[in-house]
C-alpha cells in the first residue's frame, strides 16, 4: 500500500466508522429484530408477523399516513414562507442588509431545539403570551389553550425547518443571472410568468433539496410533535418510542422503524419523479 | 419625412451627480444597422437599457414608429434585447426558449410550432429545436438568442455586445453572419459595442459615444476618413498622435511645429485655429508611404527603422525620426519592404491631407 493510499484511508476512516457503526450495523440489527416473531417466552421464529401486525392494525397505518401527510404540508408551508424570504435575500437585499437578514434566519439555531420548542410553549399555552394578549385586548373573555393540537405541531415544525429550506433556496437563486429575469420581461412576460416560468424552474434543484431535507426532518422529528401536540400528537416516531420504551416490544418497534424508512424513501423518490429532478442534481450541488 | 423606426430626443440619464447619458438625440431609419460605439463606461449600456425599458430617462423622449414609449413597460415595448451573455433560459430546450415570448402573447400552439420552425430555419439551425442550451456551441447560442428575439417580430432589435464572449475566430465569422441575418430579417438593429471593427464592418451608421455624448454620427467611412473630433480620430482605427502648435494657416493647408520640433504641412484644420493654437495631429499608419515620395508638396520625413512588427498583411514598421518621435507605418506589400530591415534608413512620405488636425 502506498503512502498516498494510506492517507486516503486514514482520512476516510472516521466517515467509514460513522456510517458503519451508526447507520449500517444498527439497521442490519433492526432488520433482523423486525423479522423475529415471539412464539413463546424466549422462543423466536423468523417471519413477517410484525409487518402483518402493522398492516392489520386500525391505528398504526393511520398514524403513519397522518405523519407523512403532515410532513408534506409542513414542507409546502415552509416553501411558501421560505421562498419569498430566500428570493429577497438572494436578489433584492445587498451588502450588510443581506448579511444581517441571513444571520436573522440563522439566529434561532443558536439554541437547541428543545429551548425553541419551550419558547413556543410559552407563547401558545393556556397561561401563555398569546392567550394573555387576547384577553388583554378583550378578544376572548377567558384563557384559550393553543397547545396540543395539529396547528401547534405545524407551527413548531415549520419554525424548526425553515432554515433548511431557505439556505438551499438562497444558494440556487443566487446563481440566477439577473439577465434571465430581464429577458423574461423583455420577451413579454409579467411578474407572475417570470416567477413561474423562469425563477421557479431555475430554482427547482434548490427547492427539491430544501423540500427533501425539511420533509425528512419533520417525518423523523420526535421532540416537537410530542411536546407541542401532547397526547393528540400521534406522530409515528412516538409510536416507535412507545414500542421500544413503554411496551418493550422491540420486534414491532424495529418493524415500525423500517416501515418509516421505506415510506420516506418512497415519498422522496416520488417527489423527485414528479418534479423531474434527480437526487444528484439536487443534493449533490 | 423619412420613415424612422426609432427616434430619441434629448435623452438624459443621471445617477446621483453623474450624468451617464447627456442630451443624446438620434433617429434610425427603418431597416438600418445602427451601432453605438464607445469605450466602457461611456453610457452606451445605460442608453440601451432606456431603449429596452429597464431604465427611465430623466429627460427626453423615445419614439418607436412615431409613438412615445416612455410609459410602456419593457414587456409591452415593441423592442427586444439580445443580452450580453445572451440570457438563454438554461432549463428550457431551444424550442421552449423561442416559444416563450409567443406563449406570453397567447398565440395558439399550432401557430407557435410553425413560427419556431420558421425562425430556426432562417437562422440556419432547423434541427436544433429539441436540444438543450448547454448542448449548443457559442455561435449556435448566438443565433438562437437572435431567433428568440426575432420570432416576436420587434420594430427594433437591441444587441448588447453579444459577440464579446466569443473567441476571436468565431467573432470574425459572426460579424458577417449577423450582418447577413439583419439584411434577411430587414429589422432595425441597434448594436452596442466597444469593438470598433465590429461597428465598422456591420453598420450602416455608427454613433461614437464618449462621456455620455455622441461625438459623431456617420457612416463607417465618414468616421474613419473624416473624424469630427479628436476623440473619434483616436478611437476609430489606429493613428499616430503628435502634439504641436500652428505656425501658419494658409489656403487649405496648415503649417504645424510639433513639440519635438518637427515641421509639418497638414490639411485644413477641423475647428477654428490661429497661429499659435495648440493642436493634436492624427496620422494613420496606412497613409504613410514608406520609401516612396508622395506627389507634390508633401512631407518627406527621414527616419530610421527601429523595429519591424510582422503581422501578415497588417505588418508595420516602427520608425524613429531624428526629432525623437516614433511613427508606425504600414509595411508596403511590395518588394520595397525587403530593404526595410531594422536599422535601415527610410523616407516617410506623408500627404498633407493625411495629417488630420484638431485644436486641443
Amino acid at each position: 500500500m502506498t503512502a498516498s493510499r494510506l492517507t486516503l484511508w486514514l482520512l476516510f476512516a472516521p466517515f467509514l466508522a460513522w456510517v458503519l457503526l451508526l447507520v449500517v450495523i444498527p439497521h442490519i440489527d433492526l432488520l433482523i429484530l423486525s423479522l423475529r416473531e415471539k412464539v413463546a417466552p424466549r422462543v423466536y421464529e423468523t417471519g413477517f408477523r410484525n409487518y402483518a401486525d402493522f398492516i392489520t392494525s386500525s391505528v398504526y397505518p393511520w398514524t403513519l399516513f397522518r405523519t407523512v401527510a403532515f410532513s408534506l404540508v409542513t414542507t409546502a408551508v415552509t416553501f411558501v414562507i421560505g421562498f419569498p424570504v430566500a428570493f429577497y435575500i438572494a436578489k433584492v437585499a445587498r451588502g450588510r442588509r443581506r448579511a444581517a437578514l441571513f444571520l436573522l434566519c440563522l439566529l434561532p439555531f443558536w439554541v437547541s431545539e428543545i429551548v425553541r420548542v419551550f419558547g413556543w410553549m410559552m407563547i401558545l399555552r393556556e397561561t401563555g403570551l398569546l392567550s394573555g394578549f387576547l384577553q388583554w385586548a378583550h378578544v376572548t373573555s377567558g384563557p384559550v389553550e393553543f397547545l396540543y393540537n395539529d396547528a401547534a405541531i405545524m407551527i413548531g415544525l415549520v419554525y424548526t425547518s425553515m432554515l433548511f429550506m431557505i439556505v438551499p433556496l438562497i444558494s440556487t437563486i443566487d446563481g440566477l443571472d439577473d439577465a434571465l429575469i430581464e429577458a423574461g420581461y423583455d420577451l413579454g412576460g409579467n411578474g407572475v410568468t417570470v416567477m413561474t416560468r423562469i425563477v421557479i424552474p431555475y430554482a427547482m434543484p434548490g427547492i427539491m433539496a430544501g423540500s427533501i431535507v425539511v420533509f425528512m426532518l419533520s417525518l423523523g422529528n420526535y421532540l416537537t410533535p410530542t411536546l407541542l401536540g401532547g397526547k393528540n400528537g400521534q406522530w409515528f416516531t412516538a409510536q416507535i418510542y412507545n414500542q421500544f420504551i413503554t411496551r418493550f416490544n422491540w420486534e414491532l418497534g424495529s418493524a415500525f422503524g423500517f416501515i418509516l424508512l421505506i415510506t420516506s424513501t418512497l415519498v422522496v423518490w416520488l417527489l423527485l419523479r414528479l418534479s423531474g429532478q434527480s437526487l444528484s442534481n439536487t443534493l449533490g450541488r | 419625412m423619412p420613415d424612422f423606426d426609432l427616434d430619441c430626443r434629448n435623452l438624459v440619464k443621471r445617477f446621483g451627480t453623474f450624468t451617464a447619458v447627456d442630451d443624446v438625440s438620434f433617429s434610425i431609419p427603418r431597416g438600418a444597422f445602427f451601432s453605438i460605439l464607445g469605450p466602457s463606461g461611456c453610457g452606451k449600456t445605460t442608453l440601451l437599457r432606456m431603449l429596452a425599458g429597464f431604465a427611465a430617462p430623466d429627460q427626453g423622449d423615445i419614439l418607436i414608429k412615431g409613438a412615445s414609449v416612455l410609459r410602456v413597460p419593457p414587456n409591452k415595448r415593441p423592442v427586444n434585447l439580445v443580452f450580453q451573455h445572451l440570457a438563454l433560459f438554461p432549463m428550457m430546450s431551444v424550442t421552449e426558449n423561442i416559444a416563450y415570448g409567443l406563449k406570453r402573447r397567447g398565440q395558439r400552439r399550432a401557430e407557435i410550432t410553425r413560427a419556431v420552425g420558421e425562425v430556426l430555419e432562417r437562422v440556419g439551425l432547423p434541427d436544433a429545436g429539441p436540444k438543450r442550451i448547454d448542448q449548443l456551441s457559442g455561435g449556435q447560442k448566438q443565433r438562437i438568442a437572435i431567433a428568440r428575439a426575432m420570432v416576436l417580430d420587434p420594430a427594433v432589435l437591441l444587441l448588447d455586445e453579444p459577440l464579446g464572449a466569443l473567441d476571436l475566430k468565431l467573432r470574425e465569422h459572426m460579424k458577417i453572419e449577423l450582418k447577413q441575418l439583419q439584411a434577411e430579417f430587414g429589422t432595425t438593429f441597434v448594436y452596442i459595442t466597444h469593438d470598433q471593427s465590429e461597428a465598422l464592418v456591420m453598420s450602416d451608421t455608427v454613433a461614437v459615444m464618449n462621456a455620455g455624448r455622441f461625438e459623431q454620427v456617420g457612416t463607417p467611412e465618414e468616421l474613419y476618413y473624416r473624424p469630427a473630433t479628436a476623440f473619434v480620430a483616436g478611437f476609430v482605427g489606429d493613428a499616430n498622435r503628435l502634439q504641436g502648435r500652428v505656425k501658419a494657416v494658409g489656403d487649405g493647408r496648415t503649417a504645424v511645429t510639433t513639440e519635438s520640433g518637427l515641421e509639418l504641412i497638414a490639411g485644413p484644420p477641423s475647428g477654428p485655429v490661429r497661429t499659435g493654437t495648440a493642436v493634436e495631429l492624427f496620422l494613420r499608419p496606412e497613409a504613410i508611404a514608406c520609401g516612396g515620395a508622395p506627389d507634390g508638396a508633401g512631407n518627406r520625413l527621414k527616419a530610421r527603422v527601429e523595429d519591424v512588427l510582422f503581422n501578415g498583411a497588417q505588418s508595420r514598421i516602427l520608425a524613429r525620426l531624428p526629432s525623437g518621435d516614433s511613427i508606425e507605418a504600414l509595411l508596403p506589400q511590395t518588394g520595397a519592404a525587403a530593404s526595410l530591415k531594422r536599422g535601415a534608413p527610410v523616407t516617410l512620405g506623408v500627404a498633407p491631407e493625411a495629417l488630420v488636425l484638431f485644436p486641443k
